[in-house]
């Protein structure tokens, strides 16, 4: 068992409850019921900054293409984006696809929860600033160029699930040796695990600090493993964090998203 | 009408100029240099505008973008009026740029040119200051270059909409320690304001509150700690920020 922080659906707080996440269950007045059947929001509300080129594998993609035009080099500090609040969508709804797409990537992250204000953070020290973790659906219209900032492709209204909730820190054996595995329509199309993260959580949480400060209820996403699988409208996605839980969302056609039908 | 947020008496208040003092929503008149300036709203959703006056875009060495080159900024990067920005000890360039920054008004999805004023609340001064140390070429301009605690002023003021009739048209000056440095009208915008409505919204809900910086025309120049950055623009506002070094942070 673990301790997640919830925020039930109409609920303006976030609730602390025990967490099975292997049987992806909550104990609800002593019984286990299934996640599913709760409708749940979205558990963070500060600030959502991305993480680019953060997997081995992510980088090894890219090729020779790093020391060639535009790229010219690898690149030497962490690169972040920010997912603004219009993406923020909870678990169990709707991703839009937008008219003139027919694909998107499920960009699967694992959500990294501030605890308190962080400013030019050590490695030693990092972890305790962190309350907990989340999954994050970092979804994007598929695109190959990363030189221009790519808003338009992941600054979608929906085009970030968040949840189902976060767990406490303390309750994550090893945070850099976490399994992660997309599943679409029930079939796995990834597996990837934070130990190929290329900074390490608590190195990532030091570089970053160093030039801007993350604020308690903040969320740094680890990164997107390579190879995100795309999915069609009607598809759905279900993103599992070893220790953390299940993200479940289903593909939509935009025309037909409402931010409160659960489907 | 023009509108700050301040710091005054341990609370935050909102703000009216009177005849060169302040008075507050609560009905006191109280000094200037007696107040905190906060950013005149609370910024949600930040967009800036990269190379959109075509002689910044020459002076960097770029083409001139045939689609709006849009970045986001978080929170912690934004300051008031009269606010100290961080130049590290190890930056050899960092430069100020003087821009409009337009504040959304409501909830504004696939609006049409003729309509977007319509949309817009109001106008205040931006210093978007970059250190171009920090330049890689991964979603250039990166966040740390362009999202740097304390790097980028904005205010004094709301200036509402009605009040400005033709923000195409404004002159924006910048001035260090005195001297013009960077000279510039809006006019010379590529994607003006009605266009970068258009084109934000044409994929995502903007909101009340959230903010596009419109971009710098040229005259960039190197600043130094001590450095006091005077942006302008005609009608809207004088943005004053003072540039300090690391040696008032003791974790630095």
């Amino acid at each position: 068992m673990s301790t997640a922080k919830i925020k039930w659906l109409g609920s303006m707080e976030l609730d602390s409850v025990e967490v099975d996440v292997g049987t992806n269950s909550i104990v609800v007045d002593g019984n286990a019921r299934c996640a599913k059947e709760h409708a749940m929001d979205i558990p963070i509300s500060g600030t959502l900054y991305g993480t680019l080129l953060n997997y081995q594998g992510a980088l090894k993609r890219m090729g020779d293409a790093v020391y060639e035009t535009p790229y010219n080099s690898p690149p030497a500090a962490p690169v972040l984006y920010i997912k603004p609040l219009n993406t923020f969508n909870r678990n169990g709804a709707g991703i839009p696809m937008p008219t003139d797409e027919s694909t998107l990537e499920m960009g699967a992250a694992l959500g990294i929860v501030m605890a308190s204000t962080a400013v030019a953070l050590t490695e030693d020290t990092a972890m305790d600033h962190v309350a907990g973790f989340t999954i994050v659906n970092d979804v994007s219209i598929p695109h190959d160029s990363v030189f221009r900032p790519a808003v338009q492709h992941k600054a979608r209204d929906g085009f970030c699930p968040v949840g189902p909730w976060i767990i406490n820190r303390e309750d994550v054996v090893d945070p850099d040796n976490l399994a992660i595995r997309v599943f679409i329509n029930n079939e796995l199309r990834q597996e990837n695990s934070t130990k190929n993260l290329i900074r390490p959580i608590a190195r990532l949480l030091s570089d970053v600090t160093e030039f801007m400060t993350l604020r308690q209820g903040d969320v740094l996403l680890a990164g997107v493993p390579e190879d995100a699988p795309l999915a069609r409208v009607g598809d759905s996605v279900r993103i599992e964090i070893s220790e953390i839980g299940t993200l479940e969302n289903v593909v939509i056609d935009e025309k037909t998203f409402i931010r409160r039908e659960t489907l | 009408m023009r509108t700050a947020r301040i710091s005054y008496g341990g609370a935050i208040h909102e703000a009216f100029e009177m005849n060169g003092r302040l008075q507050l929503e609560d009905g006191r008149i109280v000094e200037e240099k007696n107040v905190d300036w906060l950013t005149p709203i609370v910024p949600r959703t930040v967009f800036a505008l990269g190379l959109n006056y075509a002689d910044h875009a020459a002076e960097l060495a770029f083409d001139v973008p045939t689609e709006p080159l849009v970045f986001l900024k978080g929170p912690t990067t934004f300051l008031g009026h009269h606010a100290f920005t961080r130049r590290p000890a190890d930056v050899t360039y960092m430069h100020y740029e003087c821009e409009l920054a337009v504040v959304i008004g409501k909830t504004a999805r696939q609006v049409n040119k003729e309509d977007a004023y319509d949309y817009v609340k109001g106008y205040s001064v931006a210093n978007d200051y970059a250190i171009r140390d920090y330049l890689e070429n991964y979603y250039r301009p990166n966040l740390r270059v362009k999202n740097r605690d304390t790097c980028t002023p904005l205010g004094p003021w709301l200036v509402d909409e009605k009040d400005v009739p033709n923000p195409m048209d404004l002159k924006l000056t910048t001035h260090v320690n005195g001297k013009l440095v960077q000279q510039g009208t809006t006019a010379d915008m590529i994607f003006d304001i009605p266009m970068l409505i258009t084109y934000l919204s044409s994929f995502m809900t903007l909101s009340e509150n959230d903010v596009i910086l419109t971009g710098t025309p040229k005259g960039s120049v190197n600043t130094a700690v001590g450095d006091v950055v005077v942006t302008e623009i005609e009608g809207i506002g004088r943005l004053v920020n003072t540039i300090i070094g690391d040696e008032s942070f003791q974790n630095r």
